[in-house]
């Protein structure tokens, strides 16, 4: 059936009517709701004026219509009312007209429905939703954005200052800041959040006042976010906080009197620290700008300042007895810091160990504290030492002593005192207990690599196996009667190289224990062949029974002692050179043994004349009168100092470790310049010590004396390595 | 150092073969008059020219014997061994200066003098002088009281602010007993490189050797 055309005028004239009815429902007249006839109606006319056939296809015009619809309606209604608004109120007006606007948009896209299907889909124009929303972007908001913005912020500002705002206003707000992006956030963004943010900054800027604040501050602004910006904003206004509260301001912050972390650190602040760090931990990479500050004012600082009064004090005591005890105490308060506050962050790591190496380094009333570890070592490990404490309590306190060598850079210095003083204990029988002794080396293995413990370890088999030998000499005397010196000798057969080195000397032995020790070498070749023992008689320890008039009395006294206490058996009176001669002893040793048995507690000698030292003019006589309390006394032989050899043969052992190094290197690099040789070499050796540069040098000279290496022609500060 | 005396003997030993079959009979006579000098004053038995050879040379050429001329001319011959010259070394030393008599060598003196202190030669002079000194098989190095000595003669003129403190920093300290050919060599570079007295292109830092370092600390120590 043929329809009669309708043209354009006759049709929107139809249209108006309908787009007048909704414009006065949007404006809150008084108006009836559209019916479905009504809305069919409307639909229709478009339909209609869409499908006739050309000239009278009105697609374009109605779709340049509806736009113009849209924009009639914001000059004449939107408009003028947001223009004479301002503040809170204009934005309340706007909230209202851009709700109004969706409506109008929903309503007219229906009417207009069927350009939409067929004509705006087939020419790939925006749909009639999106031409109502860009009419509304682009007359209404880039109008008032400007004012929009400022107002939003100031009202940020204001809560940010404790006042109450409607926070649902700037919530609705911020919709339409998203909203007109359709789908993109360009218009929040560029819009709306890059000034917000610039002006976090500024408010800030003058605003840290300390870091509990700024702590409050930042939640705050993370409550901000949820409440009515958009969830994009969080991270970078967070940042923005913690870069002007706490990057730009650490120092101050950290630095304060009663907030900072000196402060903290002082008082034991121990769940603030924690909270502090976490502020900071939580600033990506924002730990390493401001390590720095926590190095001076921090963990660093307050640690070096505790260790150095330590030391100090010691120092001024002029007793190091408990030093070492008080490093462990100081060592334990921070690491607890470090692993409760601190997250176990590497970074506070660092910062305890390099601010132990401070003090741990150095020397206390003569003592370096390699040293001083090794004797407190000794005191918990020997029998009788002055710190008597539990099995477990002992095993942790080797934990930390093995943790506090760590902070120590002689690390080979101590290895050497520890030895001394381990050989004493093994040989003297004065180690409490096998297992802490083999705890500790297992501790120290651990720490410090196989070739640090290899020779210690060798000591305590060493003495395993010199027992099952002792036990196989006794048999051995058994089966074989006749060689039985009639004296009971026990030896501890020890490996050379594992032990420290002792002067063997040439003290003539007295002809029963020349018996004995004859007995024991061949006993020694029947178990091992193509082995040497060389005898070790200032180690040696000695049973003998005095014979005095009151009462006979048992000796306990060094193999030396004995000697010379043994030569008054064929004679009463001897001199001083008499004495040196038959003994065939050096005049420090002698003065030594002589002045114990006749200056000291226990007069087993008399000497002539009666003074409190010993001359080479004197003359002893055995004391035949001699008498105690006790059937069995000890007479001690004052231990010589060890520290002057321990450090000699110390420093021994470095030049060949230097020269090693050296060695080592330039094999590899062939050619290498003096600086990088020094570095590489210091870096190879830190493990066990730190080496001096001058000594370095000096190596590298003497190598170069010895051919190992030459200088560079060309280059004086080159070196070669001379295969 | 060995490998290279040996060889530097090999090159001499071709060059007068080179020399032989090239003769004529004006060189001939001049090698036969270098010969014969040396005669005159070589030792009958050993067929070298000894200490005693030497001083009479020396009182012949009217020079003192401990005259950094005389050093200079046991550098002109590559004289091996102090206080002895062999046949060999005397014509190498004898032709290069174009003496045969002993007015003619008093006479090429001040040009050998030069010649040494040529900077081209110095260097090389100056660790001739070195190892001229070492007397003993395997003897690396030079006592103090020597070495200062030594310094004076060869060094004394050219550096004479450095030599006379350096001896003076020498007899003063004990941490040195010797001085070996690194150390001697080094002081050289420390004269040639760095500003004296006030020492401020010194740089510990790098390779000299660490008697150089004691003797610039010693000397800041004495500016103070």
């Amino acid at each position: 059936m043929e329809r009669k055309a309708i043209d354009l005028e006759e049709g929107w004239g139809y249209m108006v009517k309908g787009i007048s009815k909704l414009e006065r429902i949007l404006e809150g007249l008084p108006e009836a709701p559209f019916s479905s006839e009504e809305y069919m109606m409307l639909y229709t006319v478009i339909y209609n004026m869409c499908t006739q056939k050309p000239p009278n296809d009105y697609s374009q015009q109605l779709y340049e219509k509806y736009r113009e619809v849209f924009v009639e309606y914001i000059k004449s209604m939107v408009l003028p009312p947001l223009r004479e608004k301002h503040h809170v109120f204009m934005l309340k007006e706007l909230i209202q007209r851009w709700s109004n606007h969706k409506v109008m948009v929903r309503w007219l896209s229906r009417f207009f429905h069927y350009l939409d299907r067929y004509f705006v889909m087939r020419r790939s124009l925006p749909a009639l939703s999106e031409v109502g929303y860009i009419c509304f972007r682009d007359l209404v908001f880039m109008e008032v954005q400007a004012k929009v913005q400022k107002t939003m912020i100031s009202l940020i500002n204001k809560e940010r200052e404790g006042e109450q705002i409607d926070r649902s206003l700037v919530k609705n707000v911020i919709d339409i800041f998203v909203a007109i992006g359709m789908g993109g956030m360009n218009h929040y963004e560029q819009g709306f959040e890059l000034k917000m943010l610039d002006n976090t900054a500024d408010y800030y800027k003058s605003k840290a006042a300390n870091w509990i604040e700024a702590e409050e501050c930042l939640k705050r602004e993370r409550d901000r976010v949820s409440h009515y910006l958009h969830s994009s904003t969080e991270q970078k206004l967070v940042k923005k906080v913690q870069h002007e509260l706490l990057v730009t301001h650490a120092n101050q912050l950290l630095d304060k009197e009663n907030s900072g972390c000196h402060a903290l650190l002082r008082d034991d602040k121990v769940e603030d620290l924690s909270r502090m760090f976490k502020l900071y931990h939580k600033i990506p990479r924002g730990l390493e700008p401001i390590s720095n500050i926590f190095k001076k004012v921090g963990l660093f600082g307050h640690i070096t300042a505790e260790g150095v009064a330590l030391v100090k004090h010691a120092e001024e005591a002029a007793s190091n007895k408990v030093l070492i005890r008080k490093f462990i105490e100081l060592h334990d308060k921070y690491m607890a810091y470090v692993n409760d506050c601190y997250m176990n962050h590497t970074m506070f790591h660092k910062s305890l160990k390099e601010a132990f190496e401070v003090f741990c380094n150095k020397t206390v009333a003569g003592c370096s504290s390699a040293e001083l570890l090794a004797t407190f070592c000794d005191n918990i490990l020997k029998k009788g030492g002055s710190e008597k404490l539990s099995d477990e309590a002992i095993d942790e306190t080797l934990d930390k002593v093995v943790k506090l060598l760590a902070y120590i850079s002689d690390k080979d210095l101590f290895a050497e005192f520890y030895r001394k003083k381990l050989a004493r204990r093994l040989l003297f029988d004065r180690s409490a207990n096998e297992d802490h002794e083999k705890s500790i080396l297992t501790k120290l293995k651990q720490q410090c690599g196989g070739q640090f413990t290899s020779k210690m370890e060798g000591m305590v088999v060493d003495l395993t196996l010199a027992r099952d030998k002792q036990t196989g000499f006794e048999k051995y005397l058994l089966d074989n009667q006749h060689v039985n010196p009639g004296i009971d000798l026990t030896v501890t057969v020890l490996t050379t190289g594992f032990w420290p080195s002792y002067k063997s000397s040439d003290l003539k032995l007295p002809p029963e224990m020349v018996k004995c020790v004859e007995v024991f070498k061949d006993f020694y070749e029947t178990t091992a062949s193509h082995r040497k023992i060389s005898w070790i008689y200032s180690l040696g320890t000695c049973n003998i029974n005095g014979n005095f008039e009151p009462k006979t009395i048992e000796l306990i006294v060094s193999t030396y002692q004995a000697a010379a206490l043994l030569l008054f058996n064929t004679t009463d009176r001897l001199s001083y050179s008499e004495i040196m001669t038959q003994l065939n002893l050096t005049n420090e040793d002698l003065v030594r043994i002589l002045h114990s048995l006749s200056c000291a507690k226990y007069k087993i000698l008399k000497k002539e004349p009666n003074t409190k030292t010993i001359s080479p003019n004197d003359t002893f006589e055995f004391n035949f009168k001699f008498s105690d309390r006790m059937r069995r006394i000890k007479i001690p032989l004052p231990v010589v100092d060890e520290r002057k050899k321990v450090i000699e043969d110390v420093d021994k052992d470095r030049r060949y470790a230097i020269d090693a190094a050296v060695v080592r290197i330039m094999k590899s690099r062939k050619v290498l310049g003096h600086q990088q040789l020094v570095v590489e070499c210091v870096e190879q050796l830190s493990r066990m010590f730190k080496p001096d540069i001058k000594a370095i040098k000096k190596r590298i000279e003497d190598l170069i004396s010895r051919d190992y290496l030459e200088r560079d022609k060309d280059n004086q500060n080159t070196f070669r390595y001379l295969a | 150092m060995r490998r290279s005396s040996n060889s530097s003997k090999k090159t001499a030993q071709s060059n007068s073969d080179l020399f032989r079959s090239a003769s004529s009979k004006a060189s001939s006579k001049e090698s036969e008059r270098i010969d014969s000098l040396f005669y005159s004053y070589a030792n009958g038995s050993t067929r070298l020219i000894d200490p005693e050879g030497i001083e009479t040379l020396c009182a012949d050429i009217e020079v003192d014997h401990t005259d950094v001329r005389i050093l200079m001319l046991a550098w002109k011959m590559r004289a091996e061994e102090q206080g002895y010259f062999t046949l060999d070394e005397w014509r190498r030393g004898m032709k290069e200066l174009r003496a045969d008599t002993v007015s003619k060598l008093k006479k090429a003196l001040p040009d050998l003098e030069k010649e040494a202190r040529r900077l081209s030669n110095f260097a090389d002079f100056y660790s001739f002088a070195f190892k001229y000194c070492l007397t003993e098989e395997k003897q690396k190095s030079i006592d103090i009281e020597s070495i200062c000595q030594l310094l004076i003669l060869v060094l004394g003129s050219t550096f004479p602010a450095q030599v006379n403190l350096f001896v003076e920093y020498l007899k003063s300290q004990n941490d040195y007993k010797v001085i070996n050919m690194d150390q001697w060599l080094g002081f050289f570079r420390f004269c040639n490189e760095i500003t004296f007295p006030t020492l401020s292109d010194y740089d510990a830092e790098l390779a000299w050797p660490l008697i150089l370092d004691n003797f610039v600390e010693w000397m800041k120590e004495k500016q103070k």
